[in-house]
């Protein structure tokens, strides 16, 4: 295996600064996701950012890298099409819980039981943020936000474990209050051959009164300081995804190397589509008219 | 004679698919001109299918008017079909299975076929078998090769190894010899090129000119009447390099799509109008972040789910409207069948030298029948032209803007893998840089400029663009226009109407977005007459030329019965604008009983069928159609239906079915 040489945070310095409100649990993910990409060794070149539409999903402006801040839960779709077409291309999607798991939970899940070589961070603040606060697929039951004035009726989406009944293969929670230890799942995620989920814990300061940081810092605990944990085991983490409540398990959930999407392609024998020839031969072609005569 | 038109109904299972395509096959193998239309039903086993096949020494480019042959594999196909065969025809059918219960019409020959008889030395044959028959009857009467078409099922059934195709044969050869005994051929004179022409469809066709362009990425969610593209790029895609991705939803076919191109990939996708539906938001994105892609939408008969198996024009609004906010696009409605390979390889080029998104709007007719096209149009050898690709963004002077603000308004491309090309392709409104100009950056001032650097393309895309052309003679009393899949089919009016010493020109439009607006003002200026041609009910097409150039057409020939256009019934419908005759929409006596069928199969059951009509007046509701329920058998009578002339409604008097 190739030495990876780990790039320096700067690297990755953004054109502009975030708009976010000071405070708010991106700052981690951005930190992190450009400490990820630093210690996977990606060059800026060779990293592309793809988001859908919400605060979080402004996340690509910030960093020094390709990117397409696509439209609201699209973000998966359009990173899928950039990695068919060109393998060589490190692609990790970022955006918030009511871009993914709401308007494009579909091409979420999809994705998933592809087992396409995708990282996908996703900001989950429990809240939609940039509308102003209404309820999201991962507001707690009763929670009260402009939607849900007398309280949230619907169940939350568990994205652990429907990221372990779709076909993940790398699943992972992280904590914006710790970015160094979220930076390192990351980074595992964008080293992992298949697709990669990283669910964060990312305190919306604004419209989040309930999930604040004092309540997460409270109840979180490190799956890798659970001595008796096994990532290996699938069983073990869909238990461990239903923990919640006084204690909330982050870290890596599972991880398991199955055969991704790119490995049965025979159109990439070539190399990525990107750099082939465009055009077919005349024998071919010929030989593709003549089945029609 | 050197064009006819025969038809072959059946149901859904019958196999006709298999018999026409080997007519059509040996007649394309020995030269002739081709032209095949299904007319099909979206259920596996059972629905009434109805298959036209016109051959014609000359190149023919609709499945024609007049009907000279049938071969009728069910009752119903007798029935419905058997009328329709004019003077001169001939009607084949299993007479073991079927009886001519109808009466044909003058000098037509009924072929009733012994087929028990002629394939006892066989032992059991499949009831599909009497297909074989049937055609090898009919090869003898349209004076075609019969080795020829004893090569094309060689071919088809090689697969299933030498007994079969024997077998297969030996079944043509008694059809052949059956008739070849006992019923005059029909006069056909022609002359054999057997110049090998390839029978292909409009769907093969794009996906043809898609991978000689280049496309390496095809994404598309199941739909008809656009699968065939998918199935053919999932059958062809190893060898031509291409990523073959069927989705979850169209939102993923495009978006993906758009992904593709955006990392420097020719990608395309295909669907259906509701499928495009869904696209609509991502197609204004492409356009915004500047991501060349190919989308084919294919029509069929709207709206909502509509009537998936039929043709029609109605999406011509919807592809204009799709999505929000103005952006740059193209939008092109090929004309024939031998116009979607350039088409398809014209919109790779379009999409990359302009990056914006190209919609080619075609239509189940086009995508769906087969016809003969010339060989020499489908080459390798294709313009591919990518448009400006940057390969070293840091050479210029200061830092590389991925929208830069240009003359032109076409911003050098960085794709991502290159140095120092970094940058953000962002829905939201950028500026030069990508860089947001939606939240806490806007500028009205920026947002105009970019806002005009990006419809600039477009008026520069228009140059690039061959303007339409009135085909036919200057001084016309009368002009057609068409969009479209109707070239053909108006051509032929066309030459109909000059047959009947009526002079039309033709106008044909193929590039609907940008539009040429001051040429086809010119056009329109100096015609006497105009009547516009659409497959749809309210005449989209002449609303889009009235808003592009301010003309209104005088008249329109809408149709929307899911049926596509014949030329004969263009002809008279123009002659009856011309002197002035009043157009009905009363329901006719042949849509009547088409109603009587619809009513006796949904209702009643297999043992009846429509027989006389007649007309009657004032008993305080609308006049109505009155049709006898009959004895499918004795003719006997065993109730009536009215069907109102003006509304079609069904009025079912006591029939009595025991």
């Amino acid at each position: 295996m190739a030495t990876v040489i780990e790039l320096p945070l700067e690297t990755y310095a953004g054109p502009v600064e975030p708009d976010w409100c000071p405070g708010c649990g991106d700052f981690g993910v951005l930190k992190a996701v450009k400490m990820a990409a630093g210690k996977a060794g990606v060059e800026p070149k060779d990293l592309v950012i793809v988001s859908g539409i919400g605060c979080s999903s402004n996340l690509p402006g910030y960093v020094h890298a390709y990117g397409v801040h696509s439209l609201h839960g699209r973000a998966v779709a359009v990173a899928s099409g950039i990695k068919l077409a060109n393998t060589d291309l490190s692609v990790v999607i970022t955006g918030g819980d009511g871009d993914g798991y709401g308007i494009g939970i579909g091409h979420f899940i999809h994705a998933m039981r592809r087992n396409l070589d995708l990282t996908y961070v996703v900001m989950d603040n429990q809240i939609y943020g940039l509308t102003t606060g209404q309820a999201s697929p991962t507001t707690m039951k009763e929670m009260r936000t402009k939607s849900t004035p007398r309280g949230n009726v619907e169940l939350p989406i568990n994205p652990i474990a429907l990221a372990l009944v779709s076909g993940a293969t790398y699943i992972a929670r992280g904590f914006s209050g710790d970015p160094n230890h979220m930076a390192d799942l990351i980074a595992g995620g964008i080293r992992h051959k298949g697709f990669a989920l990283i669910d964060v814990f990312s305190p919306c300061v604004t419209y989040n009164k309930l999930n604040t940081y004092p309540w997460f810092k409270q109840r979180v605990y490190k799956l890798e300081e659970d001595a008796g944990y096994s990532p290996a085991d699938v069983k073990a983490a869909l238990e461990k995804s239903f923990e919640w409540g006084d204690r909330i398990p982050i870290g890596l959930f599972y991880k398991d190397l199955q055969p991704t999407y790119e490995d049965s392609e025979p159109a990439f024998r070539l190399g990525p589509l990107a750099r082939q020839k465009l055009g077919l031969d005349e024998a071919l072609l010929k030989s593709l008219v003549e089945e029609l005569m | 004679m050197t064009d006819i038109t025969m038809g072959i109904g059946g149901a859904a299972g019958d196999g006709l698919d298999k018999t026409g395509d080997t007519l059509a096959r040996t007649a394309a193998r020995l030269g002739l001109s081709v032209y095949a239309y299904n007319s099909y039903q979206s259920i596996i086993r059972g629905g009434h299918i109805w298959l036209r096949v016109r051959l014609g020494q000359d190149k023919v480019e609709s499945h024609g008017d007049h009907l000279r042959a049938l071969i009728a594999l069910n009752q119903d196909s007798i029935e419905r079909h058997a009328p329709e065969v004019g003077p001169g025809g001939v009607v084949l059918f299993n007479a073991d299975k079927l009886r001519l219960n109808i009466p044909l019409r003058d000098n037509v020959t009924p072929v009733p076929l012994p087929v028990a008889e002629l394939t006892k030395a066989f032992g059991r044959v499949q009831p599909i078998m009497q297909n074989t028959v049937a055609l090898g009857a009919l090869l003898f009467l349209l004076d075609l090769d019969f080795d020829v078409a004893a090569g094309v099922l060689a071919d088809t059934f090689a697969h299933k190894g030498k007994p079969t195709v024997d077998l297969n044969v030996g079944l043509l050869h008694v059809g052949y010899d059956y008739a070849r005994e006992r019923v005059p051929a029909l006069g056909c004179r022609w002359s054999f090129s057997r110049k090998r022409r390839p029978f292909i469809t409009g769907n093969e066709a794009f996906s043809l000119g898609a991978v000689a362009a280049g496309c390496k990425f095809y994404s598309a969610y199941p739909m008809t009447p656009a699968s065939a593209i998918l199935h053919w790029m999932a059958a062809h895609g190893e060898r031509c390099g291409v990523v073959v991705k069927q989705c979850e939803d169209e939102l993923a076919v495009v978006n993906m799509a758009i992904g593709a191109g955006f990392a420097g990939v020719r990608a395309m996708c295909g669907t259906s109008g509701g499928g495009f539906a869904l696209m609509t938001e991502a197609i204004g994105q492409a356009g915004m972040i500047e991501a060349p892609v190919v989308i084919v939408e294919v029509q069929r008969g709207g709206p909502s789910t509509g009537i998936p198996t039929k043709t029609e024009q109605a999406d011509l609004n919807q592809v204009f409207g799709a999505s929000q906010g103005d952006f740059p696009r193209i939008i092109i409605a090929p004309t024939q069948t031998a116009d979607c390979f350039p088409t398809a390889v014209e919109a790779f080029n379009l999409a990359e030298k302009y990056q914006l998104p190209v919609i080619i709007i075609s239509d189940l007719l086009l995508s769906e029948h087969p016809e003969t096209i010339e060989p020499e149009t489908l080459t390798a050898a294709v313009p591919i032209d990518r448009g400006q690709l940057v390969t070293d963004p840091g050479a210029g002077n200061g830092k590389y803007k991925r929208y830069a603000f240009t003359p032109s308004g076409i911003s050098p491309r960085a794709l991502p893998g290159t140095a120092d090309g970094l940058h953000v392709a962002a829905s939201d409104e950028h500026d030069e840089e990508g860089i947001l100009i939606s939240d806490m950056f806007t500028n009205p001032a920026v947002r105009r400029k970019i806002a005009e650097k990006r419809l600039r393309k477009v008026d520069l895309a228009l140059r690039d663009l061959p303007a339409p052309q009135l085909l036919g003679p200057a001084d016309a009393e009368v002009t057609l226009i068409g969009w479209g899949s109707t070239l053909g089919v108006i051509r032929e009016a066309v030459g109909q109407l000059a047959a009947a010493g009526i002079r039309a020109n033709h106008l044909q439009v193929k590039y609907l977005h940008p539009f040429h607006s001051r040429d086809v003002s010119e056009i329109l200026s100096r015609c006497k007459r105009t009547i516009c041609i659409e497959l749809n009910a309210t005449g989209q097409f002449a609303r889009h030329l009235r808003a592009e150039t301010g003309y209104s057409v005088h008249d329109r020939i809408l149709k929307y019965d899911g049926e596509p256009f014949e030329p004969g019934d263009i002809a008279e419908q123009v002659r009856a604008i011309l002197e002035g005759r009043p157009r009905s929409l009363d329901v006719t006596p042949a849509e009547a009983r088409e109603i009587a069928y619809h009513y006796i199969r949904t209702h009643l059951d297999e043992q009846v069928r429509p027989g006389r009509i007649e007309r009657v007046d004032g008993d305080g509701r609308e006049p109505v159609w009155r049709i006898e329920i009959v004895e499918r058998d004795s003719g006997e009578k065993r109730g009536e239906l009215s069907v109102g002339i003006s509304t079609g409604a069904t009025h079912a008097a006591a029939v009595d079915v025991s």
